[in-house]
């Protein structure tokens, strides 16, 4: 199952985390600052699954953008790398520049992550079908 | 696509957000920071009622801190109102800070209860899936009490909506997952499984991880899903690339569903319906024919959901193990990645490939790769690939190709990552132990681990290599040999002196013909080596030079010489103080005949199977990886008798209780010396004693050191050749036990009643070592707690406490330890103790950890005694006699009388006796057979008198041998204890 996710920038910076298992709150950013060290630090050519603690790391660079999946091993490692992917895919179709909307959108990251996962699972993988929920909120706040 | 607005016009928040990011330093964020919390915290306390909307803009701006990092410790009340809200973005953002920041044990739970309760019968389905990601989110028991019998209704109900479904299969799994017991599917399982042939693609999806996760638990209840699974994949693999069409990505339909499907199936044997199978057969073909195909786009995102289902196919393959069709064709297609130019690629081959090797069927076809394997392994960038490239030349390692791998790993040790080194020495040392042919190439391989990586050959390695050449006469010629040429580069590894010293002592004889390396030229060789090494080598040598004396006589002279001279004989180290000194001793006062028998070859090792294995599978940690591939077939080939006590023996030399078996001198043996040697004071006691059974428990001598030397006999030692050992001993692993004491703990105090040094406890993980000091009524402990493991422990927390009445008799304090122990490292804890009055019970300690995820929880009993408070007094017969009488009442004395466990060696009593804190009185009891002691205890509220008499029928046969013994003192509680602690001693 999926254990995380984070999307951190260049500079190491949590820019939003989602636990699937219970993490204390007080314990997250010292795990948080292990997990992007880990990928951070790393080369292009090296491989993007990273083997941390019991459990791995799948992680994906976006320009200043890392997003990086902690799975346990019963995860395949590659669909998650693509799941990542589809992910940016649909913060593309939404946003115009993810970088910075992110950060002003933050409960709308959540709805579309909670529409890709639910308790580290994936439940939903078309894209139009993600991003309905939210187009149907757009759509209400419009009409106010 | 619509214009997003900043902060979906809350433009408080966006402001907000725009100074916080403006801030310039950690600081200045801080203060904004409390700046906002300040101004929301009086806004939800102002009189004036928050409008909906102020109270999300309040509630997300907290949010929004809590994501920065900081702490939230109000706002969930307003953030509980929010989900009464009949406006969804309202509603949302309530759902969202409950799941973000309540955890399961909120008193608040109540509350959103009622909400989520209202929105599950609105039959409104965005509501509905708000409630049901929040029942998920939270999961706690609570929830589950009031929803599990809910949501199953929900999620079969024809008339529920797709996205409802979805987000409720996934809330159940959540909620079994936490309360397994509160969610009975019995009616539901066959309308549940009946999901995989939903119309909606994310519906079988959202459904596959819950049947996934109730099929592991109950397979039978399940296994229908096995041919609709089947027909599913069935269906998406055949399918065109357009046919699914939004659930297509990149060409590729349904990836993730596809691979969850394959990993469904990896909960069941191969199916037994002809049918169902072929069409599975058929799947797993297309999956691999597929791989062949010119890809239909060039974007890396085909290919990867391609490889994803392929690499989840052939775990799949990999997991049934029957069709050797299959498994070849799986084994050239990830022999085609090991070549590929994505390191992903090369990576998940490796360690697939890795799995593949240990099937029969594709043994040989996975073995026809070495060579990129072993390329790999040369010229990898990433360390994690080359780890992977190592373990699969370990896993396809046979004897036919064991010599290439082996030269193979060992050129790549010279220049191997410090993090993997430790695991390939050991993988190095097993192979070439399994697969040895002659034991020559044995040993020249483990003496070019030494040399190449010293640092890293760990104990049981070396341990090993010197059981191997004692158990076969035809290679200890060539050991001494290559040995002593090992030895003649001028810097040699400690370990080489260690294998060296024990091997010359050994078998020197066997190439002493040669006038180059006659004994004397041996003895200075070894003893060039001397000075450079540490004190337990140094006490190794110092062994093999007393049994130099045995083997060449004429080096008698010169080595009394050196074990006479000042360095040895007044070493500020006891041990090899006391080694020279007794080794001088036997050497001068012994016939040649009696040290021939003292001195007498090591007796062969029983055969058993390699503690190094065992050591590997440790080091893998909990996350554990196939290691044990080859543990079905050609094991032991060395040593024939392959029995699988690898972990029981460690578990063995684990437990820390010096074993009676022989120190390299064979002490055993030695036993009639020791009678014959008079008693050189208390030094000598904790070796003579060594030779009976009597200090087995006794514990006079395992400081570190000594256990330390002990540890490759122990781990052999017919302790654990029990019967029962003969296939999978029970792993010893960490218990999961809650805090209450370990069973053994009553026995781990006894151990140190009569000492204040040694080791506590000690498992696979952890080791804890005490040293503590007592002066009048004041004591302090310091307790090491050594990670054994090569995985950090993190959350380390100790705590001491003392239970019941304990509390008011015992003042105990200490500091808390660094949450983090590093592996191979060691965290000190120092525990001042100050005795109020005299008490009964011992404090207790708990130790809790994480290893790898799982939660260590020991608690032991920390060996504080009443005794160690006592003060040493001296005086006359006569003093004695009066205070006897003058504590006459019948509540002052206190009796037992009891069989001895142990014989009654005079030495080993009476360190017995000082141990516990007493004075031994000397010519007082008119029997010389008996021994009386006396003793103050000091206690902050009064001091105790108290006088002991110990009688032994030392004349009576073993096993009859009892024990009298009689406490006085002026308080009968103290009497009483320390009775019953003593009287456990002997």
């Amino acid at each position: 199952m999926i254990k995380f996710l984070l999307m951190v920038n260049k500079q190491g910076q949590t820019r939003l985390s989602k636990y699937y298992e219970q993490v204390d709150i007080e314990k997250r950013p010292s795990l948080e600052t292990d997990v992007v060290k880990r990928c951070l630090s790393r080369k292009k050519e090296e491989c993007s699954f990273v083997e941390y603690k019991d459990f791995k790391l799948v992680y994906r660079q976006y320009a200043a953008l890392f997003i990086v999946v902690g799975i346990s091993d019963t995860e395949n490692e590659l669909s998650i790398y693509e799941l990542v992917h589809n992910f940016v895919e649909v913060l593309d179709k939404y946003f115009s520049r993810v970088v910075t909307q992110i950060m002003f959108n933050l409960d709308k990251v959540h709805i579309i992550i909670d529409e890709i996962i639910q308790n580290g699972h994936i439940v939903e993988t078309n894209k139009n079908r993600i991003l309905a929920p939210l187009l149907a909120l757009d759509k209400m706040a419009e009409a106010h | 696509m619509p214009a997003v607005s900043k902060g979906d016009g809350m433009r408080g928040l966006a402001v907000f957000i725009s100074d916080i990011r403006n801030c310039k330093s950690k600081e200045a964020e801080i203060k904004r920071i409390n700046k906002e919390l300040a101004n929301i915290r009086s806004k939800f306390k102002g009189d004036k009622a928050l409008d909906g909307y102020s109270k999300k803009k309040y509630v997300c701006k907290l949010l929004f801190i809590f994501l920065l990092g900081h702490d939230i410790d109000f706002g969930h009340m307003e953030a509980v109102n929010l989900l009464s809200s009949n406006k969804y973005t309202e509603k949302q953002i309530g759902y969202l800070f409950i799941s973000v920041l309540v955890n399961s044990n909120s008193e608040l739970i109540r509350l959103i209860n009622n909400a989520i309760k209202n929105d599950l019968s609105s039959r409104n389905p965005t509501f509905m899936c708000l409630a049901l990601h929040c029942i998920a989110n939270v999961g706690s028991r609570e929830m589950a009490e009031a929803f599990a019998g809910e949501i199953p209704r929900i999620l079969v109900a024809g008339d529920t909506m797709d996205s409802v479904k979805q987000s409720a299969a996934l809330c159940l799994l959540r909620l079994y997952k936490a309360s397994p017991d509160l969610v009975l599917m019995g009616e539901w399982t066959s309308r549940v499984v009946h999901l995989l042939n939903d119309q909606h693609m994310g519906v079988v999806t959202a459904a596959i991880s819950l049947i996934t996760c109730l099929s592991s638990k109950n397979p039978d209840e399940f296994k229908t899903c096995v041919s609709l699974a089947v027909s599913r994949l069935s269906r998406i693999v055949s399918s065109a690339s357009t046919d699914l069409q939004d659930y297509t990505y990149y060409f590729v339909p349904a990836p993730w569903l596809s691979c969850k499907l394959l990993r469904l199936l990896q909960c069941y044997p191969p199916p037994e319906d002809g049918a169902v199978k072929g069409r599975l057969v058929e799947c797993l073909e297309t999956i691999l024919n597929k791989a062949q195909e010119p890809p239909k786009s060039k974007k890396v995102q085909h290919s990867n959901a391609k490889n994803a289902i392929l690499f989840e196919a052939i775990s799949l393959i990999i997991h049934y193990d029957s069709e050797p069709n299959l498994l070849v064709r799986a084994c050239n297609q990830l022999g085609q990645f090991l070549q590929h130019r994505e390191t992903n690629l090369r990576y998940l081959a490796l360690e697939s490939m890795c799995t593949l090797a240990s099937s029969e069927f594709s043994h040989e076809a996975v073995k026809t790769h070495i060579e990129t394997v072993i390329n790999a392994l040369k010229t990898e960038r990433d360390v994690s690939v080359r780890q992977r490239a190592a373990d699969l030349l370990y896993a396809m390692c046979d004897r036919s190709n064991a010599k290439q791998i082996v030269a193979e790993m060992l050129s790549y040790l010279e220049t191997a990552d410090y993090s993997i080194r430790e695991e390939m020495v050991l993988k190095v040392a097993i192979l070439a132990e399994k697969y040895a042919v002659d034991y020559s190439w044995y040993v020249d391989t483990i003496l070019n681990l030494i040399r190449i990586a010293g640092d890293y050959v760990s104990e049981e390695v070396w341990y090993r290599v010197i059981q191997i050449v004692i158990n076969r006469d035809d290679v200890q010629g060539y050991a001494a040999k290559t040995v002593f040429e090992a030895l003649q580069a001028p810097a040699c590894h400690e370990n080489m002196v260690k294998v060296g010293g024990y091997i010359l002592g050994e078998f020197g004889n066997l190439i002493a013909g040669d006038p180059r390396s006659s004994p004397l030229v041996q003895f200075n060789l070894l003893h060039s080596k001397f000075h450079l090494c540490s004190v337990p080598t140094r006490a190794l040598l110092l062994s093999a030079y007393i049994k130099f004396i045995n083997l060449f006589p004429e080096t008698k002279a010169t080595i009394q010489e050196v074990l006479r001279s000042d360095s040895q004989i007044r070493n500020s180290d006891v041990e090899l103080q006391q080694r020279a000194v007794e080794y001088l001793k036997l050497s001068s006062i012994a016939s040649t005949d009696v040290l021939a028998t003292v001195l007498e070859e090591m007796p062969p090792f029983p055969e058993r199977e390699s503690s190094i294995l065992a050591k590997l599978k440790k080091k893998k940690g909990p996350g554990a990886v196939s290691v044990e591939l080859e543990d079905g077939k050609e094991r032991g080939e060395l040593n024939g008798g392959g029995d699988r006590g690898g972990d029981a023996a460690i578990a063995a030399s684990n437990a820390s209780t010096p074993s009676p078996s022989a120190d390299l001198l064979g002490l055993r043996s030695a036993a009639p010396v020791s009678g014959a040697t008079p008693s050189a004071g208390s030094l000598l006691v904790d070796v003579f004693s060594e030779a009976g059974p009597a200090a087995t428990s006794a514990g006079v001598n395992d400081d570190g050191f000594l256990s330390a030397l002990h540890a490759p006999e122990a781990s052999d030692s017919p302790l654990v050749e029990g019967p029962g050992d003969s296939d999978s001993a029970p792993p010893t692993a960490a218990s999961e036990d809650p805090a209450p004491p370990l069973p053994e703990s009553d026995e781990l105090l006894n151990k140190f009643v009569c000492k204040n040094n040694g080791v506590l406890f000690e498992n696979q993980l952890l080791q804890i070592g005490i040293k503590s000091e007592y002066r009048q009524n004041l004591g302090r402990m310091y307790l090491f707690y050594g990670n054994k493991t090569s995985v950090q422990f993190v959350s380390f927390n100790t705590t001491v406490s003392c239970p019941g009445e304990l509390q008011s008799q015992l003042n105990v304090q200490t500091k808390t330890v660094e949450p983090l122990v590093e592996g191979g490292a060691q965290v000190q804890q120092v525990i001042n103790i100050e005795c109020l009055t005299d008490f009964i019970d011992a404090p207790l300690l708990n130790i809790k950890f994480r290893y790898g995820g799982a939660l260590q929880n020991i608690s032991l009993k920390l060996p504080v005694t009443i005794n160690k408070f006592f003060q040493p007094t001296e005086m006359a017969a006569a003093d004695f006699f009066q205070r006897w009488k003058q504590l006459s009442q019948p509540q002052q004395e206190a009796q037992k009388i009891f069989k001895a466990s142990h014989g009654m060696d005079t030495e080993v009593l009476k360190a017995k006796l000082l141990g516990l804190g007493t004075a031994l009185l000397e010519n007082v009891d008119p029997n010389p057979e008996n021994y009386v002691c006396a003793g103050v205890i000091q206690t902050k509220a009064q001091q105790v008198g108290c006088l002991l008499r110990l009688e032994p029928n030392a004349q009576a046969q073993p096993g009859e041998q009892m024990y009298r013994l009689t406490l006085r003192s002026s308080k009968d509680t103290v009497s009483q204890r320390v009775c019953d602690l003593l009287a456990e001693q002997f």
